[in-house]
Formats: structure tokens, sequence, C-alpha cells
């Protein structure tokens, strides 16, 4: 019977009806402490120490601290810290402060060849569905269900129902990975794909690169969606090969893993099609990652109490043109938007100009590695050069757990992934964007069409 | 965990949709190492800005999408930790569905009358067992699945279960299913 991708890796990884293997566990401080205290109390081990690896990330500090000890914030200090006891405690490889390793746990995994095609991979964060670019099975599980894989290297799954989302036509100039999947969600909602392994297919999505298909599986979370998947080609053997991670024997792997693209004819619970050649920039207006328009449009008439209030909080009135937004802050970082690809794509609009000098503007690449690669490229002279900022690897202000925040009432253009109420800092006003359209923003100091630069 | 069987008392009613877990529990209050104590953040900016008022009483009745975005099991822990034993929306978000139910926080998915029902009537009454919940509003039938329904009428333990199995795991990592992916501690 025909198969999808979905359906292969789930029935490989069966221990049991309901109880699914893992196979690399992905670790950070934050929804980790309290798995290891649970072990502690049991008496427990990590099972497969050898298929779990941390770093620390979401309390980093980007100013160069380098080393725990150091993190002035003393909260952030004692939950690295005792990560860091925690790994060595158990015997888990980690890549914490200060290793040339660390960096955004949905950066590294791939940076290292650890993210392979046909695995299950878990994390304590939601935008684990990032690993799913590559043909895994990847979902974010909340700390007991760390424990639980800590303890058993299993998890225990509901099976989630199919979606297939299907793009076809041609990206215009200046039209990313990160509008398709803005668009998507926009039209399916922020529940839209509720319950579903979500499978990204179609032409449009076979031409795109690794970091592309990356940003796209990343927001798979904030459509509901459970895991999001793109089959595994030639673009994927390529960026495994050669990696720290990747397997010995490389062509039975390739081998093994070309036999995982969902069989021509395999039903899916649901089926979606893109025109992707039809879509434009995209910039949310609201306070969820779905309440989103074209940069060409005007933020719309409220239809709902929601969006009234989301208004009201982004201090935006109806019938306003996103291109007259003003913008305090411009920030291009994130596991959805900090692989090199995404810093080149935006040092491109950023060449030989400079930023705004209404606001302040940050670039923070996902890991040590991905700073390094930038920097041998001269890609932060380029960034410093225009006036951005140019930090250490970390989530930084995607989510405001460390010193980088946005204060009571900022306006930023941002390349992460959430415009929650307060998510960079409280008060503060998140539009989400590309980044190309963050970059241009920077420089002309509101939202532009990033089709009307050559 | 406690097992879940009548969860009775006030209602309390937080009457919006797509509330995110970024809401429930803001990120500052993630840096503890404890599993305890976070329910004096709750809602922290709505409750402190007054957007919101909230009683901590034993069911909270929500809207639609309750618990998106981040998959912190900071926001069941606090909920419950302010009083909450059962939550009661429309539709919940995926991971914030499976946290409640590893912690014993009892989620319950009705229509949307049916909630606004329950959230006037002010008082109610839910049996898991029989997977209804009383009030003033008349009775209504939910679903939930019945390996989680186990789970949570027992207080069984997710790892003490598996364990249990852990035969079906050894011969699984014997015959070879273990063998993908990386090897972590050699890099």
């Amino acid at each position: 019977m025909a198969r999808t991708m979905f359906d292969k890796i789930w029935s490989a990884h069966e221990v049991a009806d309901g109880l699914i293997y893992i196979d690399l566990h992905l670790v950070h401080e934050v929804t980790s402490p309290q798995a290891f205290d649970g072990l502690r109390l049991e008496g427990r081990e990590v099972r497969r120490p050898d298929k779990t690896v941390a770093t620390a990330d979401h309390n980093v500090p980007t100013d160069g601290t380098p080393a725990a000890r150091l993190i002035a914030d003393e909260l952030s200090r004692v939950q690295v810290e005792t990560l860091e006891r925690n790994c060595e405690e158990f015997g888990v490889p980690i890549y914490s402060i200060g290793s040339e390793h660390q960096g955004i746990v949905h950066v590294i995994g791939p940076e290292l060849g650890l993210t392979q095609p046909g695995l299950t991979i878990v994390c304590g964060d939601s935008h684990t569905s990032t690993h799913g670019a590559f043909g895994a099975l990847a979902f974010g599980i909340g700390t007991s269900e760390v424990e639980h894989v800590l303890a058993t290297q299993c998890l225990v799954q509901k099976r989630p129902k199919t979606m297939r989302i299907s793009y076809s036509g041609e990206l215009g100039h200046g039209v990313t990975a990160k509008d398709m999947i803005l668009a998507t969600i926009g039209r399916l909602g922020t529940g839209g794909m509720a319950g579903h392994a979500v499978e990204y297919a179609g032409p449009t999505v076979a031409g795109l690169t690794m970091e592309n298909r990356m940003t796209i599986c990343n927001m798979t979370i904030e459509g509901g969606g459970r895991a999001g998947m793109i089959a595994p080609d030639q673009t994927t053997f390529e960026w495994v090969e050669g990696r720290p991670g990747a397997p010995a024997d490389f062509e039975a792997a390739v081998k093994d893993w070309s036999g995982l693209p969902t069989d021509d004819g395999a039903q899916f619970d649901t089926e979606v099609e893109v025109d992707a050649g039809s879509l434009s920039p995209m910039v949310t207006w609201g306070t969820t990652p779905g309440q989103v328009v074209e940069v060409t449009g005007t933020v719309p008439e409220p239809a709902t109490e929601p969006e009234e209030r989301a208004l009201r909080y982004m201090d935006l009135e109806p019938g306003r043109a996103i291109q007259e937004i003003q913008l305090d802050r411009v920030f291009i970082g994130s596991c959805t938007n900090s692989r090199i690809g995404d810093l080149r794509e935006a040092a491109s609009i950023v060449e030989g100009r400079k930023v705004a000098s209404t606001l302040s503007a940050m670039v923070v690449p996902g890991s040590a590695k991905v700073k390094a690669e930038a920097e041998a490229e001269g890609l932060d002279e380029v960034f410093r050069a225009a006036g951005f900022d140019w930090r250490s690897a970390g989530c930084s202000m995607c989510l405001g757990m460390n010193p980088d925040t946005l204060s009571p009432g900022e306006r930023c253009a941002s390349t992460s992934n959430r415009n929650f109420e307060g998510r960079q800092g409280k008060g503060g006003r998140t539009h989400l964007v590309s980044p190309k359209m963050a970059a241009a923003a920077a420089i002309e100091g509101r939202f532009v069409d990033i089709r009307d630069w050559a | 965990m406690d097992p879940v069987e009548i969860i009775e008392g006030n209602v309390s009613f937080l009457d919006r949709a797509d509330v995110d877990t970024d809401q429930i529990i803001p990120k500052q209050f993630l840096k503890r190492v404890e599993r305890t104590g976070f329910g004096e953040f709750l809602f922290y900016d709505w409750l402190r800005d007054g957007e919101i008022e909230l009683e901590p009483n034993p069911i909270l009745v929500t809207g639609p999408n309750f618990g998106s975005g981040s998959s912190r099991e900071h926001a069941p822990w606090a909920l419950q930790d302010f009083g909450f034993r059962a939550i009661i929306a429309p539709s919940f978000a995926d991971i914030f569905y499976g946290n409640c139910t590893k912690v014993g926080l009892l989620p319950v998915i009705l229509g949307d009358k049916d909630c606004r029902a329950i959230a006037d009537a002010g008082l109610a009454r839910i049996d898991l067992d029989d997977q209804t919940v009383d009030s003033a509003a008349g009775v209504v039938r939910f679903e939930i699945d019945e390996e989680i329904k186990h789970r949570l009428f027992y207080g069984l333990d997710d790892i003490a279960m598996t364990l249990h199995n852990a035969a079906a795991i050894d011969s699984f990592e014997a015959a070879g299913g273990a063998d993908r992916g990386p090897v972590t501690t050699s890099l």
C-alpha cells in the first residue's frame, strides 16, 4: 500500500502500540532542569546519553559572555550552570556557552549533521518542527515528556493525522520561504494544522535551500501543526554529507533515505494547495502569526473582538498602509532565520546602505559557527558598516529571556516566529517578516516592498 | 500525579481566543529550576495591568486554541498551582493539551455554546469516568482518549508504565531499531 513519509518513519519507530522510539533528543536549559530532578528523585539514569545532546541558548547573553559563571543575571546563570551540572552527572554531551558548537538548539542540530532524514527527533521546545526539513519526524515536547525520553528513550504518542501542503509556481523576486509559511498560516489560521503532521511538498519546496526549508518547517507550530516535514532529496544529502554527525557509510545512508519520500497515491487526511507564484512579501499586523497581510496591503478592519484587541495592543488603526508603519527596532535572528543563508540574504540588501537614524537594528547569528562563518565572509563588516549591532549566538530577542528585549511601546520588525503580546519584552510590538524585508525596513525606518529594490 | 475523578466547584471565565503560553506564564518566570511556585506568576501581565480578573477556582472556562505557542510545561504548572484542576475550552493547542494530561490538569473539549453556558452557570461538576460536565445549564458529555483517561483516572506515572514495558524497548534496540542516527557522544 502506498505510504506517506510520515507513515514510514512512524512505523519504523513503533516499539509498542502508542510508544515511539526517539533517535535524537535535543536538550536546553529552560525545559530540562525539572526533568533531570525527576530522574534523581526516582534514582533513574539517562537511558541513551549517546542519543542526547544539550546546548545553552534561551538565556545566553549575546554580548559575547564567554562562560556560564560570568552571566550577569543570576537566575539565567543558575539555569545554565544547572544544565552543565546535570549533563555532567548524567553523561550527556553538552555545548554550553564558550563552546565552538554552542548555538540555538535548532541551528546546531542540522549544523553538526545530527539532524538526518528518517529520524525521530524531540526537544522541549515547540520549534523542534524545524528538523523536519530533513525528512525527519520532529516535534516539541513538555518537560514531563523530556524526563520520559531521558529515562526510556521512548515517547508515549498518539498518531497524528496527516496533511500535505503543496506549493507550485515560482516565487517572485524578493519573496521568500518566510513569506510562504506566513501566507499559509494566514490562510489556514493559527489552529489550521492542529492535530496534524504536515508535509510541505511540490516543486516550489523542492527548489528551496535547506535553510529555507527549515524556516518553513520551523513555523509549523504557529499554524498549530504537530510536526512539519519535507522529503529528503539531493539538496538534503549534500547538506548532511561531511558534517561531524553524518553516517560513516554515507552511500548506504543515502540509499535508505531515498526510500523515505511519500509514495505516489498515498493518502493524506487533508490536502492543501498553494500557488506560490502569486505570493507577496508578508508582514504581520497583529498578535498572532496568522494576523498577516501583504506588504502592499493595509491594516485590516477588525472582524472580531480578538482582532480589535490586537489592534489596540499594536497601536494600529484600520486602513493604515503597512508601508507607512514606522519602526523603532529591527531584529534579524532566531531559530527561524539566523542561519548563514539568512544572514547572506539580509546582507545583500544592507550592503552599501545605512540603517535609518530613527531606529536600532541587530543581527544575532544562530550559532557560534554561523557567526564565525559570517565573519570569515565579511558579513559582519557589511552589517556593522551599515550601523547594525553584530551580536553573539543565542535566542536573543525572539523571546527576551536574556538582556535583549523591547521596551514598552517599541515597534520591531523581526525575523522570528512569534508576535504574541509581550513576547519580545513587555509592551513590545512585533511584526514578523523575512530577513530581506527586515533588512530593508532597517534601512528605510519603515516597511518597504522589497520587490521595488531592483 | 494525583488521580482525577470528580472536579467540582466554581467556574472562572477567561473569554479570550488563542491564549498563548507566553501570556499564561511570561518568559521571565521560566528561569526557575523548580517545578513549583508558578501560580503567583500566572497571567502576570494581564492580571497586573487589570486586563483580566481571575478567581482561583477549580474550573477555568476559556476560548478556542488555548495554550498555543511555546511548549513550556510551566503553563500547566502555573494554572494548577493557581488552583485550577480542569480547563474547559472549544479547542486546545496540541502540546499544551498533552502537557496538561501529564500533570493531572484535566483538559475538557466542548463546543463554544456549552463552554459559555457553563461559564454562565458559574458552578459545575466534572465527572471524568462518565465524561460529563454537569451545571445549571444541563449535563453535557465530552470526548477524551481512552488511554489518556485511564492514566488520569488512576494518576498513573507514564515513565513507570513505559519502564514496565522495558523488555519491548530492549528488544527493539537489540533488533537494530536504535541503529539510526548519530552517536552524540562520539563527535
